[in-house]
């Protein structure tokens, strides 16, 4: 009763705050300077199912290294290491 | 100038071991005679590709780097175009970085290439060994 007369909020459990991983470059932590289009197990990192680049708000990756890492993938389809299209991809 | 490239082209897989090895000479001695140097040959062997190329479904990976001069390279793709047995080709200038890169994945392979092979012999010998000392 005293918590309700001061107007304090008392919760059962204490209240979940989301606590969100910062999310990092990994080519920048890691110290890569170069992204490899030979190495499609790598580059499926950057894809979703359907084969298509992540966006950089998912994945983190700096502008520099979004776009070395959008023509890595992009050479790597013309060389039919990775599909331009598929379903279930992983 | 001389600049360094790298080159990966896909050969029908149709072509048999020594039909395989002409389509790699050829591409070989074609950069040696226009002044250029191979630095690094990489036989990757048949892989299947991730969508059909003219109703294929595999195809021979090979990988060449290579110092040329630029205007070199546009003769080379023309050959690539007219030569029925290459399906699929990607030539990209290499800068400080790439050739940095690719100089690490040349001592990776090689000492992963000694690794399997120190382990190769090792193995016998080792089963050898107990052998001789019964003897």
């Amino acid at each position: 009763m005293a918590a309700i007369e001061n107007n304090e909020i008392r919760y059962l459990n204490p209240p979940t705050v989301e606590v969100r991983k910062k999310k990092y470059c990994r080519f920048k932590k890691a110290g890569i300077k170069y992204v490899d289009y030979k190495d499609p197990e790598f580059l499926k990192k950057f894809l979703n199912e359907q084969g298509k680049i992540l966006p950089r708000r998912i994945t983190g990756t700096s502008l520099k290294f979004q776009r070395k890492v959008a023509q890595a993938v992009k050479r790597a389809r013309s060389l039919a290491l990775l599909p331009y299209v598929t379903d279930l991809l992983k | 100038m001389i600049k360094q490239y790298e080159t990966v082209f896909i050969a029908t897989p149709v072509l048999s071991d020594t039909q395989m090895k002409e389509a790699v000479a050829k591409y070989t001695d074609l950069i040696k005679a226009n002044g250029g140097e191979v630095v690094y040959e990489e036989d990757w062997g048949l892989k299947q590709l991730a969508y059909p190329i003219q109703h294929k479904t595999s195809g021979f990976y090979y990988l060449i780097e290579f110092k040329a001069d630029p205007q070199f390279v546009a003769t080379l793709e023309t050959q690539y175009h007219r030569d029925e047995r290459i399906i699929r080709f990607l030539t990209v200038a290499l800068d400080k970085n790439s050739i940095a890169y690719a100089e690490h994945r040349r001592q990776m392979r090689a000492g992963k290439a000694a690794a399997k092979a120190e382990e190769a012999p090792a193995e016998p010998v080792a089963e050898e060994e107990p052998e001789n000392v019964e003897e």
